[in-house]
């Protein structure tokens, strides 16, 4: 599994053909986030081995792979994540914007604050309304003021397809909506703290395909404005909403390229077989 | 040699006939759990139909406001038992909730070290601790460093009761919580403590107050430990440096006076403290039921432990 191809380099920004892994070389502007030699271990298991990945900005980047593969690992390690994880360690930079997100003098708290994520189930705080559900990562960190909340809330399900069919009844208990709503106000709520970058683990695995359609359609407007890393199960999927793809296999990232490419034109045998459902 | 039809047929028979035997076996385990209730409700209902039928006659409004009478004379009442045992309960709660509550929080939320589990484990043992060992310590602790008994020595003892169970059931309810609310407060990059204050503890609130209401149960009926702290008294509330009544302590020295009478406010002041507790736990499970209507994760652990009681 060391057939691991950095075509991407090349691929993202032809001026800046750099054969190396070397970072310095290119225009960082470019890039939202950079993972840099990442590996992620859970004790002695090694569940990503040295993974460089570079997310272009105003983009979606989809992680494909088969169960057990790393990739919602490897998602969760570029918010830190793995803190609250007991054994988990983490081993690489994860740059934000030239900032390392690992550095042992940063915390992460300010650095979450840019990036929003969505998990898997939707997982909307049960005891709080739909509105303090998207003010809570503002209200609990000291906004008080209630223009700027209302304004927020508006904003922010907009922006996530929801307020149409929540705009009459905000105090009502996030979980009285449906589990597509749910994930939707999720996404909201990520989005209320004002992220520029947005991670989505799996956000459509637990809905049905109406729900799904609308938090693609959710993807695909967001992605104007913020650079999206997606875990998803659905190829179908990662080729609908995506920019670029990886498939990551037992840890390891065999292949990053254009999504159009590595699903037509895959240069790796393995992501040919997965990408044809030969395997999976 | 027979068909491979032939012989699922034959399956069939058999599992028709396992069919049975298993539905006649459900009847059974049904028939022992109903006589295990009924065994565990007999006791329980007689006792209460035992206090109701002889306390009832007991009760007045000069029973329960005015101060004993002479001595098997049968006049007066329990007044300063009543005050003494809501004064009791509250400081006792005011001293061992925001204890109890605090070490769940820190078992649960940072209870993954050598610290905790030692914790843990002496927790444990707390709670199962004779409370009159618990009032000979506060006996020792304060009645005789002090030079006399006071309510703060019974408030003590009975806190000490207190939150181990306290402690134990918020961290039992922090823990059902589910992970993913964690998580998604880490990903609003809110701090730890924000997290625990809340989120995590307003999902697990109803859990918590099932917790705090055993345990006011409990100290409720207490005695041993505030004979050795408030010793008990015939006056109403006169400060926290002298003795004061309780509702234990008196139906303890009603029920050992040979008198008919006496023993008939024994009895009395037993359906009292069963009212005021019942009182207790209705009233808050009451006040947080209507604010917290449409929380179904605090109904789901209401229906857990809602039989406990």
């Amino acid at each position: 599994m060391t057939a691991v191809t950095f075509r991407h380099h090349a691929s993202f920004n032809t001026s800046s053909v750099s054969k190396s892994d070397s970072f310095e070389g290119e225009k960082e502007k470019k890039y939202k986030m950079i993972a840099k030699d990442v590996t992620i271990k859970y004790g002695d298991f090694v569940a990503v081995k040295n993974i460089t990945m570079k997310f272009p900005e105003k983009s979606v980047t989809a992680l494909i792979g088969p169960s057990g593969c790393g990739k919602t690992t490897f998602l969760r390690c570029l918010n830190r994540m793995h803190d609250m994880t007991k054994g988990a360690k983490v081993e690489g930079k994860v740059m934000i914007d030239d900032i390392d997100l690992y550095d042992k003098s940063i915390d992460p708290i300010y650095h979450r604050r840019k990036v929003g994520m969505v998990f898997q189930k939707p997982n909307p705080f049960p005891t709080m309304s739909i509105y303090d559900n998207v003010t809570a990562g503002l209200k609990l960190n000291g906004i008080k003021d209630k223009k700027i909340l209302d304004e927020i809330v508006e904003d922010s399900l907009k922006m996530a397809y929801l307020w149409d069919e929540v705009k009459c009844d905000l105090k009502k208990s996030a979980i009285e909506l449906s589990g597509g709503q749910q994930q939707r106000l999720c996404i909201a709520r990520a989005l209320a703290i004002q992220p520029e970058v947005l991670l989505m683990d799996e956000p459509a695995s637990a809905l049905d395909p109406i729900a799904t359609q609308k938090i693609e359609e959710t993807i695909t407007e967001l992605k104007k404005e913020y650079t999206i890393i997606i875990v998803t199960h659905n190829m179908q999927q990662a080729v609908r909403v995506s920019d670029y793809t990886g498939f990551m296999y037992l840890g390891d990232l065999i292949e990053f390229d254009e999504t159009k490419k590595l699903f037509t034109d895959p240069k790796n045998e393995l992501t040919a077989k997965y990408v044809q459902g030969q395997f999976g | 040699m027979i068909t491979s039809q032939q012989k699922r047929q034959e399956y069939r028979t058999l599992f028709k006939q396992n069919v049975e035997k298993r539905l006649i076996v459900d009847k059974v385990v049904r028939i022992i759990i109903f006589s295990c209730v009924i065994i565990a409700i007999i006791p329980l209902g007689s006792i209460l139909i035992e206090v109701f039928k002889n306390g009832s006659a007991a009760i007045s409004y000069e029973f329960l406001t005015a101060v004993p009478g002479s001595i098997g004379s049968g006049e007066g009442g329990i007044g300063p038992a009543i005050q003494g045992t809501l004064i009791v309960i509250g400081l006792s709660s005011v001293i061992g909730v925001p204890i109890g509550v605090m070490s769940g929080v820190f078992l649960s939320e940072y209870g993954e070290n050598k610290l905790a589990r030692t914790i843990r484990f002496f927790n444990d043992v707390f709670m199962e601790f004779p409370s009159i060992v618990l009032g000979i310590f506060a006996f020792l602790m304060i009645v005789l460093i002090l030079g006399h008994f006071s309510v703060w020595a019974g408030a003590f003892a009975l806190s000490l009761i207190m939150f181990p169970i306290v402690a134990r059931t918020t961290e039992e309810s922090l823990k059902m919580v589910p992970i993913t609310y964690r998580e998604a407060g880490t990903a609003l990059g809110l701090k730890k403590w924000v997290i625990t204050f809340r989120i995590v503890i307003s999902a697990a609130k109803s859990g918590m107050i099932t917790g705090i209401l055993l345990s006011v149960s409990r100290i409720g009926g207490e005695t041993a430990p505030l004979i050795m702290t408030i010793l008990g008294s015939s006056q109403f509330f006169r400060g926290m440096d002298v003795p004061m009544d309780a509702l234990p302590l008196r139906i303890w020295r009603l029920s050992l006076l040979p008198y008919d009478s006496a023993q008939l406010q024994g009895w009395g002041a037993a359906l009292v403290l069963i009212i005021i507790i019942l009182g207790i736990n209705l009233g808050v499970r009451y006040y947080f039921a209507r604010k917290k209507g449409n929380n179904i994760f605090g109904r789901l652990i209401k229906q857990g432990t809602g039989g406990k009681k």
